[in-house]
């Protein structure tokens, strides 16, 4: 534990940097005898810099390295360093940088662990520290599992203090009236007789001063900009049609590319035809690339249409071609032998189901697609001295790795210049369409290659989320929940994730239980157990991941324990909660929802929590049974955040993810038949249109004692909420997703 | 073909068969319209035609030759926006953004038949444009700020 924690010392350092035409302030990254083997290339004692903070000249530039695929981390970020920097959104610059070690995710450490979030043992601290030293090692650089503002809540702040205390250092040398005398605002140090230094005409002078690295946070109470509702850095520019995404990006002689790879995931190519193709208007090549064909042209829509009339013969799927095959395969998966890990064991599960009078139910959630809607695209130009990449990307670090790979180059000769992303979900973690992007650039040394996929073509390689099953049995006694025992059968989607870039995923998988196994209740015997299916269809992590199934499993068999116990759903989960912060959740979604009062004729409504990415989650949906079906009328949403930095993000993301939750748990599937997706565009996986979706309430609590991320947790209380809400207002069970193959929708 | 676009005169040589929005996208690097789906099930495409909101991904060349087309450049720009863009920035709708040139074209339509929509007349104009995000709430809540706005001028 103290070496880690010492190298974590060693490596975290803010400071100062010369850049061009100015100064930078950032994380330094220290070589040591046994440090990063990612920074091999440094010699002992020599630093990689890395900054968040530039100065020149004529701009303040903030380097804010998380992905923005919509969640806005962008604009949170900037919040951040701005609070202490003095400075306000209007007046700097926003880039992505270059991604680069020292901006690994501290954050992902507290996910790698499974201690329940409120749990501050020594046994789980130590083990976030070690989880923490480990990414730190593998400097993983990602935007995912919630993580950002965990992540970035010191770090920025501190980039931000040491650079506003190094230019007022500068600006006392210049103006000869000393540090404790000056201020700061809006980007300019301020000399107790009214005089303003902008700050960029400090950055040569800064540049020669050590930086000041002890700084002291400044108390919540200063805050200026951290917890107000701010206007988001790019809200103009998405409501005039002025953002420009990857998609839309060109470069200096670049041509288009379309790619059709083998439907059948994984498949292989038995052969192509491509003679009529080549004589298409602006047609100009047909290139080979991994179990598939790119075309070539001048246009997208050439290039797409050309593809489209290739005649290709795919060769067979590596997994069961049949959907009834991936569900029977997950339903035989309840064995000994497939056992990945018991997470969960309170009481005696196995004696106080003898000889009872059992409740079973058996739940399921099928493979959902990502679908975000801008499609995936990537340029990239490939030539002798390396390759450059254009494209929208949560896992930076691990890109410059494939794409040297593919290219032949080492990464450093990789330069990454990421986009905005229009949606994510978990898709733009995958690597194919930058793969592919550069294996036709290498067959082109020197051309930029924009490859976009046709919708089409990214349904049938979604990488959907992982189906899963769940059986349960439990009892009740004397009107309490008394006795439960909960065994989910999933793939493994870590495994199956980090199999495509040549990385194990040791281990139980937490994610199998994820949302589960941490229910936050008191009862007298519950037992959770995750099984192991053998990877089916190639899987990826799909918003709140194993949560988004296993939250459903939990929160939807308890409420028929509830049920059969007579009590009220709300203050049966209030009796068995067992702490304070899960508690006051609970309490404020009641409060909102005004639970307990009359909803009148052929209403329900339901609640369910589930704490997923450190963040406990309460939901309430409010259902009306009408002469069309089933139709949504609120949700409120109560989440314990920790620590509010962007009010208006924060309600987007929870209501957001509510929302997304919803519509694919009333409408959507990813089937397979002949082993290919059977949903090729977004008729047949329609999720939520505006005419279903209902009113959204949100509330954030800050009990929590770390800050936590959004993104994610809004998801999985959503499904079970809608499935107790539908029983209370129609008295029929719903233990399968999508609903609408049971109820319609009104 | 020929094409008025936000006011201006523009030719280009293409096939028939292709699709508006990549007349506009690839041709005349109109990237403010967007591609989503291709068959008219996003809405992420729409423009305004001869003053009605299409969906320019089913719109062939061929049968847009002398038409007048209008995108969100047009309708209004960061220097001087349309009501219903400012009501988007009022009520912070966009998340990813992408799906949004296409919701306040479509809404623009529905303005100008419907001065006054309640949230059914909005459901029902609205619900061919998707948004993954689920900006819905926020796109129904500034829907109705520019419709008021717009009634008061």
């Amino acid at each position: 534990m103290g070496a880690v924690k010492t190298i974590a010392r060693r490596t975290f350092l803010i400071g100062s940097a010369a850049v061009m035409g100015g100064v930078a302030f950032g994380t330094y990254m220290v070589q040591r005898p046994y440090d990063n083997p990612l920074l091999s290339d440094l010699k002992e004692g020599e630093a990689a810099f890395n900054p968040y903070v530039k100065i020149t000249g004529d701009q303040i530039t903030l380097i804010v390295n998380h992905a923005d695929k919509g969640q806005g981390v962008q604009s949170s970020q900037a919040m951040l360093i701005a609070e202490e920097l003095d400075v306000d959104l209007d007046q700097v610059n926003l880039s992505f940088g270059h991604p680069a070690p020292a901006y690994y995710n501290t954050g992902f450490a507290a996910e790698a662990v499974p201690f329940m979030s409120f749990d501050k043992s020594f046994a789980a601290e130590t083990m976030r520290d070690i989880a923490g030293g480990a990414l730190k090692l593998m400097a993983v650089q990602g935007t995912g599992g919630s993580t950002s503002m965990p992540d970035q809540f010191v770090k920025l702040r501190t980039a931000g203090a040491v650079a506003r205390e190094t230019l007022k250092l500068a600006a006392a040398q210049e103006s000869g009236v000393p540090v404790a005398e000056l201020k700061t605002a809006r980007g300019a140090v301020q000399l107790p007789d009214g005089t303003e230094i902008p700050y960029t005409d400090l950055a040569a002078a800064a540049v020669n001063i050590p930086p000041v690295e002890e700084v002291t946070l400044r108390d919540p109470g200063e805050w200026r900009l951290i917890g107000k509702k701010m206007r988001r850095t790019d809200v103009m520019a998405k409501s005039t049609g002025t953002q420009t995404y990857g998609i839309d990006l060109e470069v200096e002689g670049m041509v288009h590319a379309a790619v059709r790879t083998n439907p059948r995931q994984g498949g292989g190519i038995d052969s192509y035809r491509d003679l009529q193709v080549k004589q298409m208007r602006g047609v100009q090549d047909v290139l080979p690339v991994t179990n598939g064909v790119a075309v070539i042209a001048d246009n997208t829509w050439r290039a797409m249409n050309a593809a489209n009339a290739l005649e290709i013969e795919w060769g067979p799927a590596p997994y069961p071609a049949e959907q009834a095959a991936h569900w029977e395969e997950v339903a035989n998966s309840f064995t000994d032998e497939r056992l990945d890990s018991e997470w969960r064991s309170d009481g005696d599960v196995a004696t106080a189901l003898q000889d009872a009078d059992l409740i079973k139910a058996e739940y399921r959630a099928p493979y959902v697609a990502h679908a975000p809607l801008e499609p995936l695209n990537a340029i990239v130009r490939v030539d002798e001295n390396g390759a450059e990449v254009w494209a929208g990307h949560q896992m930076p670090g691990f890109l410059l790795m494939e794409v040297a790979k593919i290219a032949g180059c080492d990464t450093d000769a990789v330069v990454f210049h990421n986009q905005m992303i229009g949606g994510s979900f978990g898709h733009r973690l995958e690597f194919d369409n930058i793969k592919l992007a550069t294996e036709i650039a290498a067959q082109m040394p020197g051309t930029p290659v924009k490859l976009t996929y046709t919708r089409e073509e990214d349904f049938a390689h979604d990488y959907p989320r992982q189906i899963g099953m769940s059986r349960s049995q439990g009892r009740v006694k004397g009107g309490k929940v008394d006795s439960w025992s909960l065994d989910i059968a999933m793939p493994s989607v870590m495994a199956s994730q980090l199999s495509r870039i040549g990385q194990a995923a040791p281990g139980p998988d937490m994610q199998i239980v994820a949302g589960a196994w941490n229910m936050p209740y008191d009862i007298p015997n519950l037992r959770v157990r995750a099984y192991r299916v053998p990877e089916l269809a190639p899987i990826s992590s799909w918003r709140s991941v194993g949560a988004s199934s296993a939250g459903f499993f939990a929160e939807g068999f308890l409420d028929e324990l509830i049920h059969a116990a007579g009590v009220d759903p709300m203050e049966e989960r209030l009796r068995l909660c067992n702490n304070d912060i899960h508690r006051e959740v609970l309490e404020a979604v009641a409060e909102m929802s005004s639970w307990g009062s009359d909803l009148g004729p052929n209403r329900g409504r339901g609640v369910a929590i589930v704490e997923s990415f450190g963040v406990p989650t309460a939901e309430v949906v409010e259902v009306t049974m009408t002469d069309r079906g089933i139709k949504l009328d609120n949700v409120y949403v109560a989440a314990d955040v920790g620590q509010i930095v962007d009010p208006v993000n924060l309600e987007s993301q929870l209501s957001g993810g509510a929302i997304w939750a919803l519509g694919h748990a009333m409408n959507a599937e990813i089937t397979y038949t002949d082993g290919m997706v059977e949903q090729t565009n977004y008729h047949a996986h329609e999720a939520m249109r505006i005419h279903q979706c209902p009113a959204v309430e949100v509330r954030a609590l800050e009990n929590g004692a770390e800050i936590k991320g959004a993104g994610e947790p809004g998801v999985p209380p959503a499904a079970p909420a809608l499935a107790n809400a539908i029983f209370a207002a129609t008295g029929q069970r719903l233990r399968e997703m999508p609903f609408n193959k049971f109820i319609d929708f009104a | 073909m020929q094409l008025t676009i936000n006011g201006q005169q523009h030719s280009v040589d293409v096939e028939d068969d292709m699709p508006l929005l990549w007349v506009l996208r690839d041709e005349l690097g109109m990237k403010e319209v967007k591609y989503g789906c291709g068959i008219a099930q996003c809405g992420a495409c729409t423009v305004h035609m001869d003053g009605s909101a299409v969906r320019s991904c089913q719109v062939t060349a061929a049968s847009a030759d002398g038409a007048d087309i209008t995108t969100i450049n047009g309708l209004g720009s960061p220097d001087a926006m349309h009501a219903l863009q400012e009501a988007w920035v009022e009520h912070q709708v966009a998340q990813c953004g992408y799906c949004q040139s296409g919701q306040i074209m479509q809404a623009a339509d529905l303005l100008v038949s419907t001065p006054d929509p309640t949230d059914e007349d909005i459901d029902a104009v609205m619900s061919g444009n998707l948004c993954r995000c689920g900006t819905y709430p926020r796109i129904r809540a500034a829907i109705k700020t520019a419709a008021t706005k717009m009634q008061e001028v």
